[in-house]
């Protein structure tokens, strides 16, 4: 497991190396704040929480992750550097994990550009800091998740785009079976027990708890499986 | 020393590799001729450890690739045909890379593995430039400078000359002869000018098969006073 490091600091560094990184960033932060503003109404509820500014975070997550999380392997495969990669000395679950983590510390990086407008609330009024604090944590861990989701869709072909769409079409679906809407709709085909069992497959379901203040293990314990599922699918893709 | 053994690959209905057996002892140079889509580049792969044969084994030092790949991959330098490297970073970053991956962890180790690569392949004057502004040339002996940066006692070489101009095909030729001494190389070309050049044994292969494997002088003895690519292609002529 040593040579996790090295693949990890390859792929983190790499994404500063070109502007992609950086214009990525912006548009996090930009279509973050934006939303909370104009979409949330973070200044017209006059409450001091960030719930304006994390209700959005699953729909947002469901483009930009996938946007992240495309090129992962199928650039690799594209450029034939996939090749270099599995002949050095390591296994493919450590390109695996190395590559994943780079990718999530960058998505965490991206989420916490967001810490000044905590800083904003706190000036504003006196926020709940353990509910702020239990929303990143569960922010962090869903974007662990979708980009589980989007790394084991890159190791399946070698075309971005192609890669970007069955991302968010997966994701789209996890999303959907816990959002409310969703589950009327479907409340009125399928009985109850079902409903309530397939949405707790959905990233809503388990985020909302987190925005609450709530760290349930159970919610932590979807999230990292998640991610554990379709990181081993992932292997498998690519030792296929 | 490489030992390959029956190898077999088969992509849908089509037999890439058909039971090619060979071995290559220190101080060989190995010449790997056969026209375009012969089965070089996919043998070369199976013995690398990219991809898994249907059935046969290629053991390195002893060690089989399909039961050790990471020992396998440790032991060997390989050039993969058209030198994939990561296009963002600069010749020093990208080998710096390889040598963290390859075991030279400390700063100082890592410096003087890149040091020793960079002058040998004559990159002193790129180092600093990133892999996507360097001239085919210079690309490939970026490609050249990974394999042999862990100064590996087995090299696999796919096409090393390809696409270089004259001179860089004699400069290569003259790095490979050099390097050889206490080395087993296996290179593959279809230029059959660099059997004579470098190579102290030939083996040609034809639609996944091994045709011939001998001395250049008792391949040239095959059909005294014809040129070498006339032999070639009779050897050849069932693939078409
Ligand atoms: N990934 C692949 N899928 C299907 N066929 C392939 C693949 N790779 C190689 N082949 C086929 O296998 C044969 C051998 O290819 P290759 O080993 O690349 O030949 P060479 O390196 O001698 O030119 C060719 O007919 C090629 O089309
Ligand atoms: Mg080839």
């Amino acid at each position: 497991m040593t040579q996790i490091s090295p693949i990890f600091k390859r792929e983190f560094f790499g994404y500063f190396r070109s502007p992609v990184a950086y214009v990525f960033l912006v548009v996090f932060s930009v279509a973050s704040i934006g939303l909370a503003f104009f979409v949330g109404g973070f200044f017209k509820a006059n409450q001091a929480t960030m719930q304006s500014y994390f209700t959005f975070y699953p729909w947002l997550f469901l483009f930009l992750i996938p946007a992240a999380g495309m090129r992962l392997w199928s650039e690799e495969k594209r450029t034939g550097t996939v090749e270099l990669l599995f002949t050095l000395p390591i296994t493919t679950l450590e390109a695996v994990l190395g590559k994943f983590l780079a990718a999530w510390a960058f998505l965490t990086l991206a989420i916490l550009l967001s810490l000044p407008l905590a800083g904003t609330v706190a000036y504003l009024g006196s926020p709940d800091w353990g509910v702020i604090a239990s929303t990143y944590f569960g922010g962090v861990l869903m974007a662990g998740s979708y980009l589980g989701v989007c790394s084991l869709t890159s190791a399946l072909t070698k075309n971005q785009v192609i890669s970007f769409v069955i991302s968010v079409v997966a994701c789209l679906a996890l999303l959907f079976l816990g959002w409310s809407v969703f589950s009327e709709v479907l409340g009125s085909i399928f009985p109850v027990w079902l409903v309530d069992l397939l949405s707790n497959f959905s990233f809503i379901t388990h985020f909302d708890a987190f925005t609450k203040g709530i760290i349930d293990p159970k919610d932590v314990v979807f999230f990292l499986s998640l991610m554990g599922f379709t990181l081993f699918l992932n292997v498998v893709a690519l030792e296929r | 020393m490489i030992e390959v053994k029956g190898l077999v690959k088969t992509y849908g209905p089509k037999r890439a590799v058909d039971g090619v057996s060979f071995r290559v002892n220190r101080g060989d140079i190995l010449g790997f001729l056969g026209p375009n889509g012969a089965g070089k580049s996919t043998t070369m792969k199976m013995i690398t450890g990219f991809l898994r044969p249907d059935s046969g084994t290629a053991t390195v030092d002893g060690i089989d690739v399909t039961v050790d790949p990471v020992a396998v991959k440790g032991k060997l330098g390989y050039l993969p045909e058209s030198a994939p490297a990561y296009p963002e970073m600069t010749v020093e970053e990208f080998l710096g890379f390889i040598a963290e991956v390859r075991g030279f962890r400390s700063a100082t180790a890592r410096g003087a593995q890149v040091d020793r690569a960079i002058g040998l392949t004559h990159l002193s004057p790129v180092r600093k430039q990133t892999i996507e502004t360097l001239s085919k040339g210079f690309k490939q002996r970026v490609g050249f400078a990974q394999a042999l940066l862990h100064d590996p006692g087995v090299l696999v070489l796919d096409e090393p000359t390809d696409g270089l101009d004259p001179n860089q095909k004699n400069e290569v030729r003259s790095l490979i002869k050099a390097m050889a001494v206490d080395k087993a190389v296996i290179l593959s070309t279809h230029i059959l000018e660099e059997v004579d050049a470098i190579c102290n044994r030939v083996i040609i292969i034809s639609r996944g098969k091994v045709v011939a494997d001998e001395t250049p002088a008792s391949l040239h003895a095959r059909k005294p006073g014809a040129r070498l690519d006339e032999i070639f292609r009779t050897l050849t002529a069932s693939d078409v």
